[in-house]
């Protein structure tokens, strides 16, 4: 199989000359192309962290990550803003969207960062918005659209650099539970219709029943790692020994 | 180009805060618009009231005559001279001059006084002589009569068509002594030349000082007072050791002086104005790098280079500050041109001194497209300058910091 994301002994410490933090402790985290993996534990675990640790946002202490094949802790920090570009999809808690932009244009702003031609793009956008099903608000600005409607076109933003994966802190922190729901189906048929590998933290426990796979983070460390089963029928799972203890 | 588009977008988005960037811009390049076309506008008309009026904007000599101003440091007329002296690019008038002392007397009373010789016609067309008649009438170049200044005439108790005398030391220490008829008064707005001057046609000088063709000064003005010092230098090269060329600033340091003093208090205000104004556009800035830390975290963060995200802020701000400008100059340019036509009077105590002194009492506004330019191009300046605070900014952000908040 195809590793999308391989992160060796990463650790971050904060404070370390005062009171040092270790935010992430020593983890190992291995991805798959294509899975769709839910990234749990109670607030100040570190999955903010350890996300930006393999986003590429933050660099770590000890370690080393590669994706696919590149050990991003070595890029320059000008490197990296371009490894971004090109290879993670990111869809933060809130406020993704350029507010002077309407929908249509911030999800074509990736490919013209890209710089990606015209008819590329607006193909890409018109199967996107089909995909995230907001046809019809293309041109609205973020403020005209609600809360889960700006985190559709948010994902549409990340899947339309063809990235290598999609990142998702949080995604649904700030929406009800139906455009949560809603979202994650989303995010789902993108990863089923695109083998889109996406992983996402949340502390949500319907949110978490969708994933595939739940690796659980405290105080810094992965205690379990769960490859669930079937998603749609939630009540069988299987655990796995964590990969950490 | 839709970084542009996108730049032009983000400049709309608090349109109120956008428009007060511009205001503040614009405001800065009428003020300072103004206040330097008034102040090139005062000066103008003071350099042309006192230089224009008698010395002329620029003077040859023989050398050494303006450090010992005596007939033996006089020259004689020189037609090579003269014609290289209207040769001359932007020299639009020549007339020459013979200048000494001499006692007036009127047989009750005796005063000392300054006896101009010089070409009637000539003199008019340089310093309008004529214009500064209030009795009597002007003299012409082979006439033997006198004009005399109202001061002069008032302490000698004499007037038009009475007979002066006067007395002095003529070229080569022999005896001067003359009497000329009265033919004119004249009024000086300068109390030096109104109480002490008497004007004869130059041949009636010489003849009084004996001084043959001797003249001590050619008295020239020129096209474009601004150009007089490039114009001093040239004539000089070109009449050689022999003569001395003087624009009016070396004659009359005084005044120069003054206008050196206010030119720097001005320029102390439209500093002040300029530091005001950079404070209001930094304040916005500020403002709007604080509201905007989390959009640009986002937009670092999913992969816009720092070099770009620079370049969509720098283009806001050159937007700003451009339309800015252009406002302010396209506004600005009429309002002085009407200051121009309709220059503000002075009242009272004030535009008498004035008149006294032989001046308008006018603040007149010079209008001169390179003071727009300048004040605009100055502005623009410094409003780009301070764009670099976003852009240093940027280079230093992180992305989960910026997006933190
Ligand atoms: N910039 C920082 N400086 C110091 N401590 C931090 C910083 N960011 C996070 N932490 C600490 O690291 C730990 C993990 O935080 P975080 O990754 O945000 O957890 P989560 O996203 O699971 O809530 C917490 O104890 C938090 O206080
Ligand atoms: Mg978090």
């Amino acid at each position: 199989m195809n590793t999308v994301i391989d992160a060796h002994n990463i650790s971050k410490v904060y404070n370390p000359e005062t009171i040092p933090v270790y935010a992430v402790n020593n983890v190992h985290l291995h991805l798959q192309k294509g899975e769709f993996t839910a990234l749990v534990g109670p607030s100040g675990s570190g999955k903010t962290t350890l996300l930006n640790l393999i986003g590429g946002l933050d660099k770590p202490d000890e370690g080393k990550i590669e994706i696919n094949g590149t050990d991003i802790t070595r890029l320059s920090s000008n490197q990296l803003i371009n490894f971004r570009l090109h290879n993670i999809g990111f869809v933060f808690q809130s406020f993704n969207l350029v507010p002077v932009l309407t929908a249509k244009e911030n999800v074509e702003f990736i490919m013209q960062l890209q710089g990606i031609p015209k008819k590329e793009r607006e193909a890409r956008l018109k199967n996107l918005f089909r995909q995230i099903r907001l046809e019809d608000k293309v041109d609205c600005r973020p403020a005209e659209l609600s809360g889960g409607q700006q985190q559709r076109v948010a994902v549409a933003r990340a899947l339309a650099s063809k990235p290598q994966f999609v990142l998702a802190d949080e995604p649904t922190a700030n929406l009800d539970s139906k455009s949560a729901s809603n979202l994650l189906d989303i995010m789902a048929e993108l990863n089923k219709e695109e083998n889109m590998t996406f992983i996402f933290s949340t502390h949500d426990q319907r949110v978490i029943e969708r994933a595939r796979r739940v690796v659980t983070l405290v105080d810094g460390r992965i205690t379990t790692d769960t490859a669930l089963v079937d998603v749609s029928h939630s009540v069988a799972s299987v655990s796995s020994p964590p990969l950490i203890t | 180009m839709w970084l542009l588009k996108l730049a032009w977008k983000n400049l709309w988005r608090n349109k109120a805060r956008s428009l007060i960037t511009m205001a503040a811009i614009f405001f800065a390049v009428i003020l300072s618009s103004i206040v330097s076309s008034l102040q090139k506008g005062v000066f103008d008309n003071l350099i042309k009231n006192v230089v224009s009026f008698y010395s002329g904007y620029i003077q040859v000599h023989q050398r050494g005559y303006w450090n010992e101003q005596v007939l033996e440091n006089s020259f004689a007329v020189n037609a090579g001279v003269e014609k290289d002296l209207l040769r001359q690019k932007g020299i639009s008038g020549v007339t020459a001059r013979l200048e000494s002392f001499a006692l007036a007397s009127s047989g009750e009373s005796t005063k000392g006084c300054l006896v101009v010789g010089v070409s009637p016609g000539s003199e008019d067309r340089v310093t309008s002589l004529r214009s500064k008649l209030i009795a009597g009438g002007y003299v012409s170049d082979a006439d033997n009569a006198a004009l005399l200044s109202e001061g002069l005439a008032r302490r000698l108790k004499l007037a038009v068509r009475d007979t002066l005398v006067l007395i002095g030391q003529g070229y080569h220490g022999t005896t001067a002594a003359g009497k000329f008829p009265i033919r004119g008064i004249l009024r000086f707005g300068s109390p030096e030349l109104n109480d002490k001057s008497v004007f004869l046609p130059l041949q009636a000088a010489q003849e009084f000082y004996g001084a043959g063709n001797r003249i001590t000064s050619y008295v020239l003005s020129v096209d474009a007072p601004d150009d007089v010092k490039r114009t001093t230098t040239e004539l000089g090269r070109i009449l050689g050791k022999e003569y001395e060329v003087l624009s009016w600033g070396e004659m009359m340091p005084d005044i120069r002086q003054h206008i050196r003093t206010d030119s720097a208090s001005m320029t102390i205000i439209t500093g002040i104005l300029y530091i005001l104004i950079c404070f209001g556009i930094f304040g916005t800035l500020l403002m709007m790098m604080v509201e905007r830390r989390h959009e640009l975290g986002v937009l670092l963060a999913i992969g816009m280079k720092k070099g770009r995200i620079s370049r969509l802020l720098l283009l806001e701000s050159v937007l700003t500050v451009i339309s800015g400008c252009l406002l302010g100059i396209l506004i600005s340019v009429p309002l002085v041109g009407y200051m121009h036509n309709n220059p503000i009077r002075l009242g009272g105590e004030l535009a008498d001194i004035y008149r006294r002194f032989g001046f308008e009492p006018i603040f007149p506004t010079a209008t001169n497209a390179a003071i727009f330019m300048r004040q605009g191009v100055i502005v623009l300046v410094m409003g780009l300058l301070l764009s670099l605070y976003p852009v240093i900014k940027i280079m230093r952000m992180n992305p989960v910091a910026a997006m933190h908040t």
